[in-house]
């Protein structure tokens, strides 16, 4: 095993935590600011990468097609808070759960009415195309980098967006104090839009990024909302910190898991066995961890309130 | 009789009637979906347990009934090729061993699983019940030698003894003897100490603990007898399509059980049968005008979450009452 | 002396920079009644629930019954013997006031893991718990759902279930609140008569019912315990008039 290797899968690795990161964060904003657990995240991944590739396709532009994913996710987000969403503040889990379990139908079925059963495939941007050379040898796609810097980019803004500016200092109170907030005089209906259609374009975002590295088709946003449900459950509920910290190891985590495990037990036994456990163990693994960082601490590394 | 005794009562037979007629016209079809719906009501009263008295939301109850289904699957492809399961142990075809073997694998894996989500509550509770069947649903998916993806064929139906249970009709009697039995044992739970106890957890889980009594492990048993039905539903669908599959251990097999509760009406004795019958047919009815009926399907449990919020049994009997 | 049923020994408990309980000793002694009073915000109701093992204090030793209580959750504490009521009340709504009262029939009983027979039916259970409705007045009200019992008539509930527990000794924070001068007038005598069962720590605002029941009064200000006394002592000591009657010295 090479180090180049290594050093390719740990980027991978971190390349899928940065796009799980853009999903967790909008998550664990929605819920820590309206307490609302929203399934239909992937739905908002999945019209990210429609948008971004069925604009892309018509004007010849990924980057036309990338502020359009933006566009799309963040108005569908915009329009589902005001119709359903709002509606669902102060009921229970359950009729969350239930009512965007429903969004997700609709937003699925919907879209292959409009697009139909057919994936379809996003073109990697001419400037962001070809590679870069690695330590000890290897070579690494200059896209997936270039996803990572748009993720460090994202952690950045949403920090100083949350601690320095007046839209985050309002998020903050309502994070602690709902009617406080409302007491003071902001907006809090509006306040709660603009915080699910930022969390949607998040997740458009991360859609239309991805959309470029495998097909754009329907179903593809309920592996990464799963992926992120596991982040946020790992980072604490609530916490953009611990959605980075979460989405980062569960990232690397997985990819190691995958590229590792069939390795390491395959110095224990024949290489095909070791080839078929390592990769169903992997495919487990991240659930694992998952399962062993509750036993210890059941609301998560970095829990709102402890 | 209260009103609801009387729903309930109507239900039970509805169910009955529609595949006796449909066999007596020569209409299998309509059997072969009165079971899917017996089948469908009994995972649902297995979750009911956990969901609608101990309020337990689990979001990965397809982990029991795919489990369930698995155990019909690999038992009756060992009996089947011949080949002993492991240690010599041969697989069966007999249907009350695979049952046994998916109630207590279910309950088993029920228990660590209960035992770490229970340490949480709210939203925490219902991602890591999420997780832990995706967990279950991955390992099924990458694991080849039950089919990986593409699933396990059963070749011959399992056996019952003294039935036949090739012959639709016999089959939906079967899973509808075992959905009545379910439901009573529901009851039982309900009224009696345990049933209160649990009921109490979801109420005001303090008050329980001052009075002396650990929530934990009444919700522990609780969630694993749940896993136990919900995975004897499991054992029961397989055989209905002669195929199990990852796709029974898939997330979306877990929203839809929720949603049946839902739809008949939450922590009611025949709530699940209810939803059934009315997912089912929904299923049916828009299937046969539009490919796109789960487009529909989410406008109408849309529509039921935010509007009508007892389901059908709210509709047809009121509010739920306790003694 | 007497071995105290209940012995508190330099309790500490913090909320952020907050002193809840702030070294707090204290003793409930067999048959006594032991009124705990102090401002709002005083930290009686925090004591209570680190009695009870819903808070875990920061140091300090409760113990009961000469059992150390450290380690020991709510339920395990209930099953030795701590009843205790609440001061916002906490039911399950949704089961009538029998039910209620008959869940904590079962927990004395140890018989929760008893899945078949019906409850309703069961003489067993319904008979002990219509007797503590009856002794704390509330038979007439037994087949109301918790909910729509009124604020009294919730807390004569909490009462009930207590009983029903067999407690060997009683934390009642403040049961008076919401009960009118006539309901006050009557849980005041049936408290009275309950010392001789269990000995009561009882937290109350209503200081005609402290003074005619306290056999000793403990006073609580910002978390610490400024007086413990007889009702006469505490009604003359200059720190307590000064602390909290808000008299100048
Ligand atoms: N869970 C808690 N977290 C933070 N502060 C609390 C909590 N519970 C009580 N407090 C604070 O501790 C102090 C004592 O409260 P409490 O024990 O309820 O007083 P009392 O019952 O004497 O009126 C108050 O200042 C209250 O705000
Ligand atoms: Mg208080």
């Amino acid at each position: 095993m090479s180090i180049a290797l290594l050093i390719e899968q740990l980027l991978n690795g971190l390349q899928l935590g940065v796009m799980l990161f853009l999903m967790a964060a909008g998550l664990t904003l929605i819920f820590g600011v309206m307490g609302l657990i929203n399934l239909a995240h992937g739905s908002l991944y999945m019209i990210g990468a429609f948008a971004c590739a069925a604009v892309a396709a018509a004007t010849g532009s990924f980057w036309i097609g990338l502020a359009a994913s933006l566009v799309a996710a963040a108005a569908a987000g915009a329009i589902i808070e005001v119709t359903v969403i709002r509606r669902l503040y102060d009921r229970d889990h359950l009729d969350q759960v239930l009512a965007t379990f429903a969004l997700i139908l609709i937003f699925s079925e919907g879209t292959r009415w409009l697009f139909g059963s057919f994936p379809l495939y996003l073109d990697i941007p001419s400037l962001l195309q070809g590679a870069v050379p690695l330590p000890g040898g290897g070579q690494y796609q200059l896209y997936r980098l270039a996803i990572i810097g748009v993720g460090v980019v994202v952690a950045l803004g949403l920090y100083l967006l949350i601690s320095r500016t007046r839209l985050g200092m309002r998020i903050r109170a309502g994070e602690s104090d709902r009617e406080m907030i409302a007491a003071l005089g902001v907006d809090i209906r509006t306040l709660y839009t603009v915080v699910f259609a930022l969390g949607a374009a998040l997740a458009g975002l991360a859609g239309a990024l991805v959309g470029a590295l495998q097909s754009v088709q329907v179903g593809m946003g309920e592996p990464a909302l799963i992926l992120a449900f596991v982040v946020i459950v790992i980072g604490g509920i609530g916490s953009i910190k611990g959605a980075l910290f979460g989405a980062i190891l569960v990232g690397v985590v997985d990819t190691m898991g995958r590229f590792l495990l069939p390795k390491a037990l395959a110095l224990m036994m024949p290489a095909a066995q070791a080839g078929l456990i390592g990769a169903a163990l992997a495919s487990m693994l991240i659930y694992i961890v998952m399962a062993l960082i509750l036993a210890f601490r059941p609301s998560g590394l970095f829990a709102a309130q402890s | 009789m209260s009103r609801e005794t009387i729903v309930n009562i109507l239900l039970a037979l509805l169910l009955l009637a529609v595949p006796l007629g449909a066999s007596a016209m020569g209409e299998p079809f309509y059997i072969t979906l009165a079971t899917r719906i017996a089948i469908l009501a009994l995972a649902a009263v297995g979750l009911n347990i956990a969901l609608g008295l101990g309020g337990l939301v689990s979001f990965g109850h397809a982990a029991f009934f795919g489990l369930g289904g698995y155990a019909a699957g690999i038992l009756a492809t060992h009996a089947f090729d011949g080949v002993p399961l492991f240690a010599g142990i041969p697989g069966t075809a007999s249907m009350p061993i695979i049952w046994l073997v998916a109630v207590v694998v279910c309950g088993l894996i029920a228990l660590p699983i209960g035992a770490i989500s229970l340490r949480t509550t709210g939203v925490y509770f219902i991602m890591i019940t999420l997780a832990f069947a995706q967990m279950i649903y991955y390992f099924a998916v990458s694991w080849p030698a039950y089919g990986g993806e593409d699933g396990l064929s059963i070749y011959v139906r399992n056996e019952f003894p003294g039935v036949n249970t090739t012959q639709p009709l016999s089959y939906f009697l079967i899973c509808y003897a075992v959905l009545m039995a379910a439901l009573g044992l529901f009851w039982l739970l309900r009224g009696s100490r345990f049933g209160a106890a649990l009921q109490a957890a979801r109420q005001n889980a303090t008050r329980l603990a001052a009075v002396g009594i650990t929530p934990f492990n009444v919700r522990l048993i609780a969630f694993a007898v749940s896993a136990m039905v919900t995975g004897l539903a499991g054992a029961l669908f397989a055989d209905l399509n002669k195929f199990v599959s990852p796709s029974m251990l898939s997330w979306h097999m877990s929203g839809e059980l929720i949603v049946l509760i839902i739809l008949g009406g939450k922590g009611r004795l025949f709530g699940p049968v209810a939803g059934a019958m009315l997912y089912v047919l929904i299923e049916y009815a828009l299937g046969g005008i539009t490919e796109r009926w789960q487009f529909f399907l989410g406008l109408i449990l849309l529509g039921v979450v935010l509007f009508a919020r007892g389901g059908l049994l709210g509709l047809l009997a009121g509010k739920v009452r306790h003694g | 002396m007497v071995e105290p049923v209940l012995e508190i020994r330099d309790l500490r408990k913090t909320f952020g920079a907050l002193k809840a309980t702030d070294s707090v000793s204290l003793d409930l002694r067999p048959g006594e009644i032991h009124a705990l009073i102090g401002p709002n915000g005083a930290g009686k109701s925090t004591l209570i629930h680190q009695i009870s093992g819903s808070f875990r204090p920061d140091s300090g030793t409760i113990r009961f019954l000469g059992q150390d209580m450290a380690g020991l959750d709510m339920a395990a504490r209930a099953r030795l013997g701590l009843g205790r009521s609440f001061q916002i009340s906490s039911l399950a709504q949704e089961f009538s006031a029998l039910r209620n009262v008959m869940l904590a029939v079962q927990a004395r009983q140890g018989t929760s893991f008893r899945f078949f027979r019906p409850v309703m039916s069961d003489k067993s259970l319904t008979e002990p718990a219509m007797a503590m409705l009856e002794r704390v007045g509330l038979a007439g009200r037994a087949y109301v759902a918790a909910a729509e019992l009124s604020h009294g008539e919730r807390r004569q509930l909490e009462i009930a279930i207590a009983l029903a527990l067999g407690s060997r000794a009683f934390l009642f924070d403040e049961p008076m609140a919401g009960m009118g001068p006539e309901g006050s007038k009557a849980l005041t005598k049936f408290l009275d008569g309950l010392r001789h069962e269990a000995p009561i720590l009882l937290v109350e605002h209503d200081m005609d019912a402290v003074f005619a029941l306290a056999d000793r009064i403990s006073v609580l200000v910002y978390g610490r315990v400024i007086a413990t006394g007889t009702v006469d002592q505490i009604r003359n000591d200059p720190e307590v008039r000064r602390a909290y009657l808000g008299e100048a010295a």
